[in-house]
């Protein structure tokens, strides 16, 4: 399909006035998926207040070497969804699904990381509800912890997967030819999508994984 | 010869026919239909539990119902009329309806968004109708943990399934308006320009989005705290409580301004088209709107004040709830000083736009009375409560929809209802409302506590006031019901402009075609210049064939 | 107005770099006692200067328009309104406490 077929939508008078109106309206919904997340940041903000010790304890039970290796993961992604846009920017059919299958590879091994993570946890003894086992004295508070490590590692993970769907559209609307140098918008605002699930793992990394290994 | 033209020229009600050609529309007007419809149905279920209500509470024993089902009752009285009637009504109906129009647009941003909405609304709606058929919810509509977390018996996490799903609705619907109006505006049409509804449109939608998605993540957790006994407000792991109400108000109290900014913004339209004057203070009117919007989200924990939340922190919130009042304060100076020497026409709208300011005010002021710190310790929970926030939901944002809806029937269905039922069954509400509610202040003051189904005898006199109050409310509410409907086939044929109003709405006939415009209008100047003839201020390309 | 900028691919393998560099630097200055709030404020002032430059270069919030940078902004913005009122309930919950009754 030749793109001088492709009309604008009737409401807008130009493809520009579309285009502006589809950014803005993706940066809008970032803004209130920041304040999605932002609910479990309140709580784990008072929570890490209130039981520090608990919370250092806990955060020491999370593999650091994964937790690392995840997050290079997802910033490298973020990186190949960079490309891809750039690709659509230019007209490059076979770059955009190059580069698209690539940031859908590494959201998967992210992913898997992140589960056999929940299955260590789980062979540890460490998911509240289900058998959870720890130090006595710190046993509640760590719960806590842990509570906040799945709630905001499995929204996180749930965002993660409904990007990886996105990306698999956005491919497949890619072979079709349906990207262009005069139209990309929807590989730009998948890739804002994909940019902003990885910010917020860029805070969860720190506020898991790092809270007390200088303590020991 | 008017009605043969009407029914000649093609316009969206008359462009398609048909079941699907509702239920796939992107027609913005359609789509209010389809709000419209949906809304009215929560509306009349929410009576029905609020009829229950009262009469159980015409007697001081508990005699209609066990205390069991009336912690349902008035949960589920209020879930359905705040999540599936109040906050979508005015924005989802007047709004989808009026904000493509009054902008001079085609239609709103992303149309196909505006119909998933409803369908995620009408999904939203069918979980927790299905709670209340599997038994209901008995929390309370706060939801309070550990309650509703861990005790609870009922179906708490379908409810609150539904009530994340239509705010995800109500979401989608504020980030439509905000991209709408920052990038449709018609050519001249600069922000000082915008009709103060725009205004009103585009100050909800901030709250809807900024405050929407915490209730969401607020209520998952109570359902994953439930479901999977995780420890996020359970004391016994060390969680507070307290952090869900502080998650939970976070919305719900800039949610009170979901429910009256817009019918504010209707008010401005109401008071100026039948004072024929411009509003007095504009800008300040503009201005306010933003800042309710803005400091509305500064005083949730004035619901908290008796929470356990510390102290430091309740005199903070009642400081700043102090601040919120002065927008609203100047809100009600400017539309009365818009109404000093006007031209004054007492139809229906303006009956209700005048009951608007004198309840909404008796309802701000209260309010008052509430972010006090000292008094709240002893009027919370009581009957205060329920009589201010009544005063304010069904005194100013119920009034403020049924005045818009009559206001916009002719251009909505092309037809006027009858002025005289209109005039009575507005009457009958202002009564009735006053009835239902104005014991109330006085039993909660006396003590009388809220979600009590029991009460001691000497308040027996002021309950059932309320309830024969609320029995012609009810009848009140009915009637509009039965002439709007009976005026879509026997009601007079409207023209373009019954009102002789201004604004770009007016300008294209009634009921306006699909595009809404024929030709794009052009603004040369500011909104509500009843001082000219429509003529002097919106020009087009060639003129609108009514 | 989001203008057509289009970054090189150098351009977006530093900012990568950067990223990867800090991740390393976060992770290994954890280990590191900073003394008490330290090691969280530098944690944080880290994930900030990581989010920035994913916002500004990957987001391309650097070349957009000023309505852009507003919608951002007001989310960070109400993000902090919102922990800042509960952490201010928190943390006062001992500072001013009520007289005995009698």
């Amino acid at each position: 399909m030749s793109n001088s077929d492709m009309v604008h939508a009737h409401q807008f008078d130009d493809f520009a006035q579309q285009h502006e109106a589809s950014w803005n309206g993706m940066w809008v919904f970032l803004g209130t998926e920041v304040m999605f997340f932002g609910g479990m940041f309140a709580g784990y903000t008072m929570y890490r207040y209130l039981y520090p010790q608990a919370f250092a304890s806990a955060s020491n039970h999370l593999d650091i070497v994964l937790g690392t290796i995840n997050t290079a993961v997802l910033i490298c992604s973020s990186f190949t969804m960079a490309l891809a846009v750039r690709s659509a920017q230019l007209g490059a059919r076979k770059p955009i699904m190059i580069f698209l299958l690539l940031t859908i590879l590494l959201g998967t091994v992210f992913l898997g990381i992140k589960f056999t993570e929940y299955y260590q946890k789980w062979v540890e003894h460490l998911i509240p509800g289900y058998d959870f086992s720890y130090e006595p004295s710190l046993a509640r508070p760590a719960a806590i912890f842990f509570s906040f490590y799945f709630a905001l590692t499995g929204v996180h993970a749930l965002h993660m997967i409904i990007g990886i769907g996105l990306l698999t559209w956005l491919i497949v609307k890619a072979w079709r030819g349906r990207f262009s140098r005069e139209y990309n918008t929807p590989v730009e605002l998948v890739g804002l999508y994909w940019h902003f699930v990885d910010i917020i793992w860029i805070f969860l990394f720190p506020l898991l994984y790092l809270v007390g290994r200088h303590l020991g | 010869m008017n009605t043969q033209t009407m029914e000649r020229r093609q316009h969206y009600l008359n462009v398609s026919y048909g079941i699907k050609s509702w239920l796939f529309t992107t027609d913005h007007k359609r789509i209010a239909w389809l709000y419209l419809i949906s809304i009215t149905f929560f509306f009349f279920i929410g009576g029905l539990f609020a009829t229950l209500i009262r009469l159980e509470l015409l007697t001081p024993q508990g005699d209609l119902v066990q205390a069991e089902t009336y912690n349902k009752l008035f949960t589920m009285h209020g879930v359905t009329m705040i999540f599936f009637f109040l906050i979508p009504s005015i924005p989802a109906v007047l709004g989808n309806f009026l904000v493509p129009m009054m902008i001079g647009a085609r239609d709103l941003a992303f149309p196909r968004l505006n119909l998933a909405s409803w369908y995620i609304f009408i999904l939203g709606g069918l979980f927790t109708l299905t709670a209340a058929a599997a038994g209901g919810v008995d929390t309370g509509w706060t939801f309070y943990t550990p309650y509703s977390s861990i005790y609870s018996n009922t179906n708490v996490a379908l409810t609150v399934m539904g009530i994340f799903t239509t705010g995800f609705s109500s979401i989608l619907t504020g980030l439509n308006f905000v991209v709408t109006i920052h990038r449709m505006r018609a050519p001249g049409l600069t922000w000082f320009r915008l009709p103060l509804f725009i205004w009103a449109m585009y100050a909800t939608s901030i709250i809807f989005i900024l405050g929407t998605p915490v209730i969401a993540i607020a209520l998952t957790l109570v359902a994953v705290e439930r479901l999977f006994h995780l420890g996020i407000f359970d004391p016994a792991f060390g969680g507070d409580p307290v952090l869900f109400q502080h998650l939970f108000w976070f919305y719900s109290h800039p949610a009170v301004y979901i429910m009256i900014l817009p019918a504010m913004g209707v008010e401005s339209e109401l008071i100026t088209c039948f004072s024929r004057k411009r509003p007095f203070g504009y800008g300040f009117i503009a201005f306010s709107s933003v800042a309710i919007a803005v400091i509305g989200f500064l005083v949730w924990g004035h619901h908290m004040f008796v929470a356990g939340q510390s102290v430091h922190a309740g005199m903070v919130f009642s400081l700043l709830s102090m601040l919120v009042a002065i927008p609203s304060a100047i809100k009600v100076f400017n539309w009365t000083a818009t109404l000093y020497k006007g031209s004054i026409a007492l139809d229906a709208p303006m009956l209700y736009a005048l009951g608007f300011i004198g309840l909404f005010t008796i309802g701000g002021l209260t309010g008052l009375f509430l972010a006090t710190l000292a008094v709240d310790v002893h009027v919370h929970d009581t009957y205060f409560v329920i009589a201010h926030f009544h005063y304010i939901m069904v005194g100013g944002a119920v009034m403020g929809y049924l005045g818009g809806i009559h206001f916009w029937w002719p251009k909505m269905t092309g037809r006027t209802y009858p002025e005289p039922w209109a005039r009575v069954a507005a009457l009958i509400i202002f009564v009735g409302f006053n009835l239902t509610f104005f014991p109330q202040f006085v039993l909660g003051f006396l003590g009388m506590p809220r979600r009590y189904h029991v009460y001691p005898p000497e308040f027996q006199v002021l309950n059932v006031m309320s309830s024969a109050g609320a029995s012609i409310l009810a009848v009140g509410y009915i009637l509009p019901l039965l002439y709007l409907i009976w005026s879509l086939r026997y009601g007079a044929i409207a023209g373009a402009n019954p009102w002789r109003a201004r604004g770009l709405e007016w300008e294209t006939p009634s009921p306006p075609p699909t595009d809404n415009f024929e030709v794009t209008p052009i603004v040369t100047e500011g909104a509500y210049a009843y001082e000219k003839e429509p003529e002097e201020v919106y020009t087009f390309g060639e003129p609108a064939r009514v | 107005m989001k203008s057509e900028h289009i970054l090189s691919v150098k351009f977006y393998a530093s900012i990568f770099g950067i990223l990867l560099v800090l991740t390393l630097s976060t992770a290994g200055i954890a280990f590191i006692d900073l003394g008490g709030a330290w090691n969280a404020v530098a944690a944080i002032a880290i994930a900030v200067g990581k989010a920035l430059l994913v916002v500004l270069y990957f987001m391309h919030a650097r070349y957009s328009s000023r309505l852009t940078w507003v919608f951002a902004a007001a989310g960070v913005l109400w993000l902090m309104i919102l922990i800042g009122g509960t952490i201010n309930d928190v943390l006062t919950r001992e500072s001013i406490t009520l007289p005995p009754l009698s």
